[in-house]
């Protein structure tokens, strides 16, 4: 049998590597990438706890996380490709005006 | 003695992909590591007895959230990334940031105490299966929540059309609006071409 502390070290380990990718890499996507990785620490967090409680309360709270996850990477996705399309726009209307 | 060896590997995996993950240059390798890393962590909710959080990580995260960061990567071009600015003004203090949360949170882990145990003892779920039991839990005690995680998903649905639709079509506008514009952007349709 495997100890709680285990997994909640586990879990506070994932999260806090998330915590430096998000505050090291620049990159918009691995950005995201890195709130996914946390949101995985709470996820282990809780379905330890529920399984350690006996209780389906942390279970059923890891299935809106993993909801609300789905909808914040399309929604984050499609910001990052609108924004992408923006900054193109921008960068290809200098270089005409560059050109005369 | 078996559990402990697979926590171990599930451990040393996880940890070890996810450093690379947020390390590594490419994006593409970054995503495909966080693919290794949710296996893994699928593998973790079998050993706590949470087979259908394990599958639901699989076909979720895995299958879906993950493609949905590959198109989206292969849809910006990799040589032109897009970049903001750091929230902190060097890597090296987001690190010093991150080892010392991880160093609170380590160190506050001995003195946390279990609560008061439920009513799922491991028995009761598995005479019941645990999708069973699950969905016993979500469809009486968290009906609403439920019903909101649904609302939440046609919003996502909803705003990432919309966000996706805006600029694809100022192509199509007729001409009128165009000659109006002409004045100051004179190339602007071969651009939005």
């Amino acid at each position: 049998m495997i100890p709680l502390s285990w997994y909640m070290a586990l879990a506070a380990i994932l999260f806090c590597i998330g915590v430096c990718g998000f505050l090291t890499r620049r990159n918009v996507i691995v950005m995201f990438l890195s709130i996914e990785l946390m949101l995985n620490g709470v996820n282990l967090n809780l379905v330890a706890l529920s399984h350690f409680l006996e209780s389906l309360r942390g279970q059923a709270f890891t299935f809106f996380i993993i909801t609300v996850a789905a909808a914040e990477a399309a929604i984050g996705l499609g910001i990052a490709i609108s924004l992408y399309r923006s900054r193109r726009t921008v960068h290809v209307d200098t270089i005409n005006q560059l050109k005369g | 003695m078996f559990t402990q060896i697979f926590f171990g590997y599930c451990a040393l995996m996880i940890i070890s992909s996810g450093i690379l993950a947020i390390s590594l240059r490419n994006p593409v390798h970054c995503v495909l590591m966080v693919l290794v890393l949710f296996f893994h962590m699928a593998g973790l909710y079998l050993t706590l007895n949470a087979e259908f959080l394990a599958a639901v990580q699989i076909i979720v995260y895995a299958g879906a959230i993950l493609v949905l960061y590959l198109f989206v990567l292969f849809l910006v071009s990799l040589r032109e990334e897009l970049n903001l600015d750091a929230f902190v003004p060097s890597a090296w203090l987001g690190r010093i940031i991150a080892v010392g949360l991880a160093g609170g949170l380590l160190f506050v882990i001995p003195s946390f105490i279990l609560g008061e145990k439920g009513v799922w003892s491991m028995s009761a779920i598995k005479e019941l299966t645990h999708t069973k039991a699950l969905g016993q839990e979500m469809y009486s005690t968290y009906l609403l929540p439920f019903e909101i995680a649904g609302l939440i998903l046609l919003i996502a649905l909803i705003g990432g059309l919309v966000l996706a639709r805006r600029e694809a079509n100022i192509p199509l506008e007729p001409e009128a609006p165009e000659e109006s514009q002409t004045c100051g952007h004179p190339n602007r349709k071969e651009v939005s071409l």
